[in-house]
């Protein structure tokens, strides 16, 4: 959003192709604007004045004319053409229409977002366990509380949002498990010290659950979910410094819903197949490697928000607008009216980054998490693949890489393409220091083969610039 | 207002049909919300352990909600938004 907002102000003309069904990402997500009076979600929402004034801002300009927003539009895949880039979309605005629409322009924004990072344990297939990035949908797109008695855990401080809301709208929310000790940040206090804008948001967050009593148990994990049609008991430990739990300090919690997430895993579907560079982000994910003005490898490709390092909305915005300019610059537009200087935006950028480089140092992936797996736990929750099939493939010595594992044992094979599984089963056989790196999928999107034979003409041959 | 004016001004929750019996759902919501909201969590079995599964992820990206909407298999409740007359079919299995 932020991005085609800049764009449009520096007089390029925009085609912003979102697949849901009101612009602002997982962040923002929101109803569609139809239902602003059946669903009011606005009092969960984190800084919505910037959002309404996005909003605000692309509506006049949609106006113009200069802005085509095509929402419930998800985007199967991208390529590079002679001169610029291919967008090849799915029309899902008038179900069971379905239809495809192809995009073409000289340079294109890619700002995918990310999803929760999950990590396997005993029981995490049941129903009623949910990721907590799940959790918040339910909440924030559709005002759906997903249970009575909820436990959140996990790392990092995106449950405390979702435990806030939970409680905001009537859940119990038993405990908030954080696997992580507080006193990480005090290793490394400038980045904090430089975002007090962070300070007053984890504050306000602090306050809510204090308010309600929510417990936040630090070094602490859910270890375990219990129940037969769906969740009804779940088990927390304490956690020892590498992550594994300490014998003889299992609790059993009655709950109804758990929610959990490890992070996030940068969405990186549309631009693994232009070929883009990709680096270590150092939160065990890699993400696309861009330069100060947010371009990537790939001319006239650039990348904003958690495709190249998770780091949240804040971050995602500055680099957003910085995008802009570079496509801006790039394409020689006329006249850039409105737009920051791009010296400030990008010291926000470094200022953003640098604090998300601390918070994830703060909140690693806790090192002996495997400890909680029994050999039946499912992993792959597709092809119901167990660890104990995974630890075989790799004790044979045959598997190094989720993509061998996939081969051997068809974890990563069924619906969700190894989304879900792949970054457990990355650690469960990879070399511990490297990232994870997602496998190239050239659909991004199950899409029908009417709509796929339908792809004709493309959608208009006028457009400089594409954010997606 | 006549009577009649104050009858139709009685609010009905549109509704969609899961298995043939209506759920009634509040607009903008989608399918897996409105499921969640009647106190479901699970919709459909695994094709080799027959495990329950509903909406895990809630963003489309784990496949764990999958339902049939008008007679379309395969679609993700967390994605598709609710509209008044949609036959919405579950139990599904993961093997199409």
């Amino acid at each position: 959003m932020a991005a085609a907002a800049a764009a449009l102000d520096g007089g390029l003309r925009v085609v912003l192709v979102d697949s849901g069904p009101a612009p602002g990402g997982q962040f923002w997500r929101h109803p569609p604007d139809h239902a602003r009076e059946t669903l009011p979600t606005g009092d969960l929402h984190h800084d919505l004045r910037t959002y309404r004034a996005l909003r605000a801002a692309l509506a006049a300009h949609e106006r113009t004319g200069r802005l085509t927003l095509l929402l419930d539009h998800p985007v199967w895949t991208t390529a590079r053409a002679a001169d610029g880039f291919t967008v090849h979309a799915v029309d899902r605005s008038r179900p069971p229409e379905e239809r495809a629409v192809v995009l073409r322009a000289p340079a294109l924004i890619v700002a995918t977002g990310a999803y929760d990072r999950q990590l396997p344990f005993p029981g995490w297939d049941l129903p009623g366990v949910l990721t907590v990035g799940g959790i918040q949908s339910l909440l924030k797109g559709g005002g759906v509380v997903a249970g009575r008695r909820v436990v959140l855990g996990g790392t990092g401080p995106f449950l405390l949002p979702v435990a806030a809301a939970l409680a905001a709208r009537g859940a119990e929310v038993v405990a908030v498990c954080e696997a992580g000790a507080p006193s990480a940040w005090l290793r490394h206090p400038a980045p904090l010290l430089r975002n007090p804008a962070k300070w007053a948001e984890a504050a306000g967050y602090a306050y809510t659950l204090a308010r309600h009593r929510i417990p936040v148990r630090t070094r602490t994990g859910i270890v375990g979910a219990e129940g037969e049609e769906r969740v009804a008991v779940v088990r927390i430990a304490a956690l020892e410094g590498g992550g594994a739990p300490m014998p003889g300090t299992e609790r059993r919690i009655e709950a109804d819903t758990v929610g959990v997430g490890w992070g996030f895993v940068p969405q990186l579907d549309l631009l693994l197949p232009l070929g883009c560079d990709l680096a270590d982000a150092g939160d065990g994910t890699m993400a696309a490697v861009v330069d100060a003005g947010q371009r990537t490898t790939v001319p006239g490709l650039y990348a904003a928000g958690e495709t190249c390092g998770v780091g949240g909305a804040a971050l995602a915005l500055s680099e957003g607008r910085v995008a802009a300019v570079s496509v801006l610059t790039d394409l020689s537009a006329p006249g850039r009216p409105g737009l920051r200087p791009p010296a400030a935006e990008r010291r926000a950028v470094v200022r953003h980054r640098a604090f998300a480089r601390a918070l994830a140092r703060a909140h690693p992936v806790p090192r002996d998490w495997p400890a909680w797996l029994t050999d039946d736990t499912t992993v792959c929750r597709c092809e119901e693949v167990t660890a104990g099939t995974v630890r075989a493939a790799r004790a044979d010595g045959s598997a190094i890489d989720h993509r061998q594992v996939k081969q051997l044992t068809r974890a990563g094979m069924g619906w969700c393409q190894g989304r879900m599984c792949g970054p457990a089963v990355h650690c469960l056989v990879a070399a511990r220091a490297e990232p994870y790196t997602p496998a190239e999928r050239l659909i991004a999107t199950p899409l029908t083969l009417g709509a796929l034979a339908d792809s004709g003409e493309p959608f208009t041959g006028e457009t400089p610039s594409e954010p997606t | 207002m006549t009577g009649a004016a104050e009858e139709t001004d009685v609010p009905t929750a549109p509704a969609f049909t899961v298995d043939g019996e209506p759920l009634a759902f509040v607009p903008g919501q989608t399918l897996a919300a409105a499921l969640v909201a009647s106190g479901r969590v699970a919709w459909r079995t695994t094709r080799g352990g027959q495990r329950p599964r509903g909406v895990f992820c809630g963003i489309g990206v784990c496949y764990d909600c999958l339902v049939t909407v008008d007679g379309r298999r395969g679609q993700r409740a967390c994605l598709v938004q609710a509209r008044a007359g949609m036959a919405v079919g579950t139990g599904e299995g993961d093997d199409d």
